[in-house]
């Protein structure tokens, strides 16, 4: 029954959709629009494809980088500027800038500065993903209940009990739900940075098939990167309302 | 001004001082960067000469209209989610994945839809904005104390005044960040369509800079953006703090 429940909303969820989907598509016609079945199945004979690959590896590969940058850098900045007061005081304000800043306008610096390829998607993507992290870490460092670390004192714990013990699972939950944001918003990047002067990746399909209009691809891929962003990030979420609930307890 | 501020401000100056001294000996090509300076003079002079004035104006409108769209129309529907939580947990998965979803995809649709010009750079932008402004609308009114609402209750406040008293100012600080972040959007969903699919407008007139190397107008057109998105930013941020700082925070 519980498995009805949950399933339940999504289904309903893609459901709708798939109908807003076939009536837009009766209303704006084929050269706007196409319809769902067809833009699965030509999906399904795009991803068969042997050049299709090497565009979806070189997505996947940039995304990938740029999220290791972004998580790795974000929980190693956040747990630097979170440890030490004043550094986190003097830097909070600068990042929260940084985050609300408009990024897509500095990207062709990120061109100037990394050239045309792999380099300047992974810097942009990773350039979205990691303030998110650094904030989030920060913020869980910080506050840790005072409490614990003096009980763990007071057991005379060696400061790699205290990490392993109080530490991570103290400010786990909060530094996932940071993780969890900069996975979306480093994907975000990613695709961003394929769409404009790029050679390779799933982007650059994009790009080729809004130029020629060739609407099936364009809703192909669009349909493709949904289904990764929806799926990933239910799985995160899943495990980020986990953790909170087992922090809660 | 704190501690941290003047460190802030310490650390900033040497930055900007770094990079221009680099950009002034020649450490850094000005094929890339170019002296912060340079860029500041540059913007001027592009204000000064008025020639961008029309596209300043039309870039500056579709944020504008986009930001206002989606602020309202975000904040109604977030209040429209929280009073029915069986839809809000249909489209919860599709709200917390829906900013690694590929936009751009579905502009030659909204081409098709509402014609070339400003109308689908606003739409794009106001789609793309607006679902910060629900999510930043569910997590305020989440977050009004139980008690707040208690008091109401023991005070017999009518539904408008209780909205109006309580849960408004409540939730006041997350609908702020959802304003920032829309205005932050709004800008990303206007300029990237620009860069890409336009022919006017600052994000055009960035690319076909970038295009040409003329790195002075680019860095002059960059420095712009940011300067208001910025402004923006601050000016809410000071209304914030006003609005702390009457309530004795």
């Amino acid at each position: 029954m519980t498995a009805v429940r949950t399933l339940r909303g999504p289904l309903l969820l893609t459901l709708t959709l798939l109908v807003a989907w076939q009536v837009l598509h009766q209303w704006a016609g084929d050269t706007a629009l196409t319809a769902p079945l067809p833009t699965l199945e030509h999906l399904w004979e795009m991803i068969g494809q042997k050049r299709f690959l090497p565009h979806l590896s070189e997505t996947g590969l940039a995304f990938l980088q740029a999220l290791v940058i972004a998580w790795a850098g974000g929980v190693g900045i956040g747990l630097l500027l979170g440890g030490h007061r004043l550094t986190g005081e003097v830097a909070e304000p600068i990042l929260v800038g940084l985050y609300s800043l408009p990024k897509i306008t500095l990207y062709p610096v990120i061109l100037l500065l990394f050239g045309l390829g792999m380099s300047a998607k992974v810097a942009f993507g990773a350039l979205h993903g990691i303030i998110p992290v650094v904030l989030f870490t920060m913020n869980a460092v910080r506050n840790v209940n005072r409490t614990y670390l003096r009980a763990g004192r007071a057991m005379r714990l060696t400061p790699a009990q205290m990490g392993w013990h109080i530490l991570i699972p103290a400010t786990l939950p909060e530094i996932f739900t940071g993780l969890r944001i900069g996975f979306s918003l480093t994907l975000l990047g990613t695709m961003l940075g394929e769409l404009f002067a790029s050679q390779r990746g799933l982007g650059f399909l994009l790009m080729t098939a809004i130029e020629l209009n060739d609407v099936q691809t364009i809703l192909s891929i669009a349909v493709l990167i949904s289904l990764f962003a929806v799926i990933a990030n239910s799985i995160l979420l899943a495990i980020d309302k986990r953790l909170h609930r087992g922090a809660a307890a | 001004m704190s501690k941290a501020g003047w460190i802030r401000l310490v650390v900033l100056a040497a930055f900007f001082g770094a990079v221009e001294a680099m950009c002034r000996t020649g450490v850094i090509s000005p094929k890339l960067v170019i002296a912060p300076t340079a860029m500041v003079e540059a913007m001027v002079k592009l204000l000064g000469s008025g020639e961008l004035n029309p596209d300043i104006r039309q870039t500056l409108s579709s944020v504008g209209i986009a930001m206002g769209l989606s602020v309202t129309g975000g904040f109604a529907l977030g209040c429209v989610l929280y009073w029915l939580p069986p839809l809000r947990r249909t489209v919860d998965p599709f709200l917390a994945a829906y900013y690694s979803l590929p936009h751009f995809a579905f502009y030659p649709l909204l081409i098709v839809i509402f014609g070339l010009g400003a109308l689908p750079l606003i739409v794009l932008a106001t789609l793309f904005a607006m679902v910060a402004m629900i999510m930043a609308t569910l997590s305020g009114l989440d977050r009004i104390p139980r008690v707040l609402i208690k008091t109401a209750r023991m005070q017999r406040l009518s539904l408008p005044a209780e909205i109006w008293h309580i849960r408004l100012p409540a939730a006041a600080p997350h609908l702020f960040s959802g304003l920032k972040l829309a205005v932050t959007y709004s800008f990303i969903g206007v300029i990237a369509g620009e860069f890409i699919l336009s022919t006017s407008g600052l994000g055009h007139q960035i690319a076909y800079a970038y295009d040409n190397f003329d790195n002075r107008t680019m860095y002059g057109l960059i420095l712009l953006v940011l300067c208001i998105a910025t402004a923006f930013n601050l000016l809410v941020f000071a209304y914030e703090r006003r609005l702390a700082r009457q309530r004795g925070q």
